[in-house]
C-alpha cells in the first residue's frame, strides 16, 4: 500500500437544479459509468438524465408481501385447525374470511418490511464509511448544492479530458476527493 | 399566403388563478435547512420547559395510576356490569383515532400528490407514532393481568393453546401492531435524509457520531435517492389501505358483537372518517402554536391551516352522515331494541354525551365553511379543541352509552368514571407530549428535503430555477 492517499474522483459544484441536470446528461452522453449526482433532494428528471432504470425496490415489497399472506394464512389455519382445534359456536376450524384480516396486517407488515430492506439493500446501506462524507465541501450537499463525482475508477477517467468536461457542464468549483 | 405565426403567445395566468406558493417569501434552499435546523440547534426555548415539565409530571402521573391499577385490579376503575368497557376502551379509540390524520397526511396524501403535506408530514407522522403508544397502553392494561399479555401474540401459552384468530380482538392486535411497526418506519425513512443534514451541520463529534449512525451513511447520491423514492413510495402505497383497516377493525370489535347500536355495517367506514376528522383536530391543536412558537410560517402558512380545515370539515360532514344515518338505519331496522338503543342515546339519562358530540362534531366544524373563520388562526385553535372533545365523546356514546342498558332492565346502571380513569387519561396526555416536545426538540420536525423538493427553484424547468434563491 501507497503512503499518500489515493484520489477517489473528482467532484464538481452546481449551484442550480438546471446547470447539474444539464452536466449530467453530458456525462451519461460521454459514456461514463461510475459516477453519481448528489442533491439535498431528488431532482425531478434526473433519472433519465442520469440514465438510472427504474428502481428494484418493488420486486422487494412485493416479495415480502407476498410471503406476510402466506404466513399469516398458514399460520392461523396450522394454529387453529391443526395443532390445538377448539370448536366455537360450529364455526368451520378455518375459514379464510376469519383469518383474513390478520394475513391483510402481515401482508402489509412484511411488505414495508421488503421496501424499506431493499432500498437498504439496494443502496448497500447503512454504510459508515464514504470518501466524499470527510470533504468539507460536501457537507453542502445535504445543505443547498449539488454535486456530481466522477470517479477515478471509472475507465474513460482522465485527469485533464474529465476536468475540462466537467468545466464546461458549467461547474465553477471542481476538487479532487481523496479516498 | 398570410403570415405564419411563429411564436404562440401564451396568456399569463390571471392573479385569480395564481397558488399561493407552498413556501412563503421565496425562500432559498439554505433557508430552510437553517430556518428547521435551528429548532433543533439552537438554545432551549423557555416555553419548551415550560411546556415539558407538566407534561412529564402528567407522565409520573400515568406511572403510578399504571402501578396503583396493576398492582391492584381492574377493580380500581368505573367499569361495573353492564358497562364492561368504559373510559379505557374509550380512550384507546380515541387515541388511535387521532393517529389516523397522521398517516393520511404522511401516505394518502401523498399518492394524491398533494404537495402541501410535506410541510406537516413530519409532525404528522410523529403524533401518529406517539397517539399510538397512548391507545397501546389500554388494551394492555385493561385485561387486568397484564402478565399474560403475551397471551395476545402468537405464541403457545404452556398447554400449548394458541390465539383464537376468530376473535376481531385477535385482529385488532395484529392492526394496531403492525400499523405502529409501519408508521414507524415510514416515519423512519422519511428521517434519514434529513438525519444526514443534521450531521452535516453538526458542531459536535458526538452529534456527528449519532447523526451519522442513525442516517445510514446516506449521502443523498442520485442512485440512491431513486431506489429511495420508490421504497416511499411503496410505504405509502401500504400505509393507505392499512390506515384504513386499522379503524375499520377497531370497529369490528364492536359491530361484529350482537349488541344494539354497535352491530351495524356503517361502523368501518364511519369509524375510519371520525379517525381522520378526530386527527386534523389534534393536527391544528399542535401545529397552530408551533408554527408561531419555532417561527416557521413561511413553510406552514395560512394556506396549510385553511386545507387542514376544510379537510377537517368534509370528515365532519361524514360523520354527522354517520350519526344521522346510525338513526335512520334504526328506525328502518324495524328492531325494538335497535330503536330503543338510539331513543335512549337522545333522550335517555346520558343525553348530554349525544348532545356534545352532536354539537362539537356536526355543528362546529359548519364554522369552517367561511373563510374569515379558516383565516382566523386562535378561532381554528379553538374549533379543534372542540372537534377533539367531541370525538372524545362520539367514543363515549358508542361505548359507554351502548352498555348501560342492556336487553335486561334489571341489570340497567349508571356509569361513573373514578379518580384513576380520570388521572390515567390526563396520564396518557403527559406520555403524548412529552415524547412529541422531545422530537420537535431533537429531531427535524419538518421534512426539509420534501420541502426543498416543492419549491419552484427546486424544478429544474421551472423559469425560476435559475435564481440561486431569494432572500435569505
Amino acid at each position: 500500500m501507497s503512503t499518500h492517499a489515493k484520489a477517489f474522483g473528482l467532484l464538481a459544484e452546481f449551484d442550480t437544479t438546471p446547470t447539474v441536470l444539464h452536466a449530467a446528461e453530458r456525462i451519461r452522453d460521454a459514456g461514463f459509468r461510475k459516477w453519481d449526482v448528489f442533491t439535498p433532494f431528488p431532482i425531478h428528471g434526473m433519472d433519465r438524465a442520469m440514465g438510472v432504470k427504474n428502481s428494484k425496490v418493488g420486486w422487494f415489497a412485493f416479495l415480502g408481501g407476498v410471503t406476510g399472506y402466506t404466513t399469516g394464512m398458514l399460520m392461523i389455519w396450522w394454529m387453529n385447525a391443526v395443532d390445538y382445534p377448539i370448536l366455537i359456536g360450529g364455526k368451520p376450524m378455518f375459514s379464510p374470511f376469519g383469518a383474513f384480516p390478520p394475513s391483510y396486517e402481515l401482508t402489509i407488515l412484511f411488505g414495508a418490511f421488503g421496501a424499506l430492506g431493499g432500498m437498504l439493500f439496494l443502496n448497500r446501506l447503512p454504510k459508515l464509511h464514504h470518501p466524499l462524507l470527510k470533504h468539507r465541501r460536501f457537507a453542502l450537499a445535504t445543505h443547498d448544492k449539488f454535486f456530481v463525482v466522477i470517479e477515478t475508477s471509472d475507465p474513460k477517467y482522465s485527469e485533464t479530458e474529465t476536468r475540462k468536461l466537467l468545466e464546461a457542464a458549467g461547474s465553477k468549483r471542481i476538487e479532487m476527493v481523496e479516498e | 399566403m398570410s403570415e405564419v405565426a411563429t411564436h404562440t403567445k401564451v396568456p399569463a395566468t390571471p392573479l385569480e388563478l395564481m397558488r399561493e406558493p407552498l413556501v412563503a417569501n421565496q425562500r432559498s434552499f439554505g433557508w430552510i435547512s437553517d430556518r428547521v435546523s435551528a429548532v433543533t440547534e439552537g438554545k432551549t426555548p423557555k416555553w419548551w420547559w415550560a411546556a415539558f415539565v407538566p407534561s412529564l409530571c402528567l407522565l409520573g402521573l400515568l406511572g403510578a395510576m399504571l402501578y396503583y391499577q396493576i398492582a391492584t385490579g381492574v377493580g380500581v376503575w368505573g367499569n361495573q356490569h353492564p358497562t364492561m368497557w368504559g373510559w379505557d376502551i374509550v380512550n384507546f379509540v380515541w387515541w388511535i383515532g387521532i393517529g389516523h390524520a397522521g398517516t393520511l397526511i404522511s401516505a394518502i396524501l401523498y399518492l394524491l400528490r398533494q404537495k402541501w403535506r410535506t410541510a406537516v408530514n413530519r409532525a404528522a407522522e410523529a403524533m401518529t407514532i406517539f397517539a399510538v403508544m397512548c391507545a397501546g397502553i389500554y388494551p394492555a392494561i385493561h385485561v387486568g393481568r397484564v402478565w399474560f399479555d403475551w397471551w395476545l401474540f402468537p405464541i403457545p401459552t404452556y398447554q400449548g393453546l394458541w390465539p383464537q384468530f376468530r376473535s376481531p380482538l385477535m385482529w385488532d392486535v395484529f392492526a394496531v401492531s403492525t400499523y405502529f411497526t409501519v408508521s414507524v418506519l415510514f416515519w423512519y425513512v422519511g428521517l434519514i435524509p434529513d438525519l444526514a443534514m443534521l450531521r452535516d451541520r453538526a458542531k459536535t463529534k458526538l452529534k456527528q457520531f449519532l447523526f451519522g449512525l442513525f442516517s445510514f451513511g446516506w449521502t443523498g447520491s442520485n442512485r440512491h435517492w431513486s431506489n429511495y423514492e420508490k421504497a416511499y413510495l411503496i410505504l405509502a402505497g401500504l400505509s393507505t389501505p392499512l390506515v384504513l383497516s386499522v379503524h375499520s377493525i377497531v370497529s369490528l370489535d364492536f359491530s361484529v358483537s350482537q349488541l344494539p347500536g354497535w352491530h351495524t355495517t356503517i361502523f368501518p367506514p364511519y369509524f375510519v372518517a371520525g379517525a381522520v376528522f378526530s386527527g386534523f383536530g389534534m393536527v391544528l391543536t399542535l401545529l397552530i402554536p408551533l408554527r408561531s412558537m419555532c417561527h416557521l410560517e413561511d413553510i406552514i402558512t395560512k394556506r396549510h391551516i385553511d386545507v387542514m380545515c376544510k379537510v377537517t370539515l368534509a370528515t365532519g360532514c361524514i360523520v354527522s352522515y354517520a350519526y344521522i344515518m346510525e338513526f335512520i338505519i334504526a328506525w328502518y331496522s324495524g328492531s325494538a331494541m335497535e330503536r330503543f338503543h338510539f331513543m335512549n342515546r337522545a333522550l335517555g339519562p346520558m343525553w348530554w354525551g349525544w348532545v356534545m358530540m352532536m354539537s362539537c362534531n356536526m355543528l362546529v366544524p359548519q364554522l369552517f365553511w367561511f373563510k374569515k373563520i379558516r383565516q382566523n388562526l386562535v378561532v381554528v385553535w379553538i374549533l379543534s379543541i372542540f372537534v377533539n372533545i367531541g370525538m372524545w365523546f362520539e367514543r363515549f356514546v358508542i361505548v359507554v352509552v351502548g352498555l348501560y342498558r342492556d336487553f335486561l332492565p334489571s341489570s340497567w346502571d349508571y356509569y361513573k368514571p373514578t379518580w384513576v380513569d380520570v388521572c390515567t387519561y390526563l396520564g396518557t396526555f403527559g406520555l403524548f407530549f412529552t415524547l412529541f416536545l422531545l422530537f420537535m426538540r431533537f429531531l427535524p420536525m419538518i421534512a426539509v428535503s420534501e420541502i426543498k423538493g416543492v419549491t419552484p427553484q427546486a424544478d429544474p424547468h421551472h423559469p425560476e430555477a435559475g435564481a440561486t434563491g431569494g432572500h435569505s
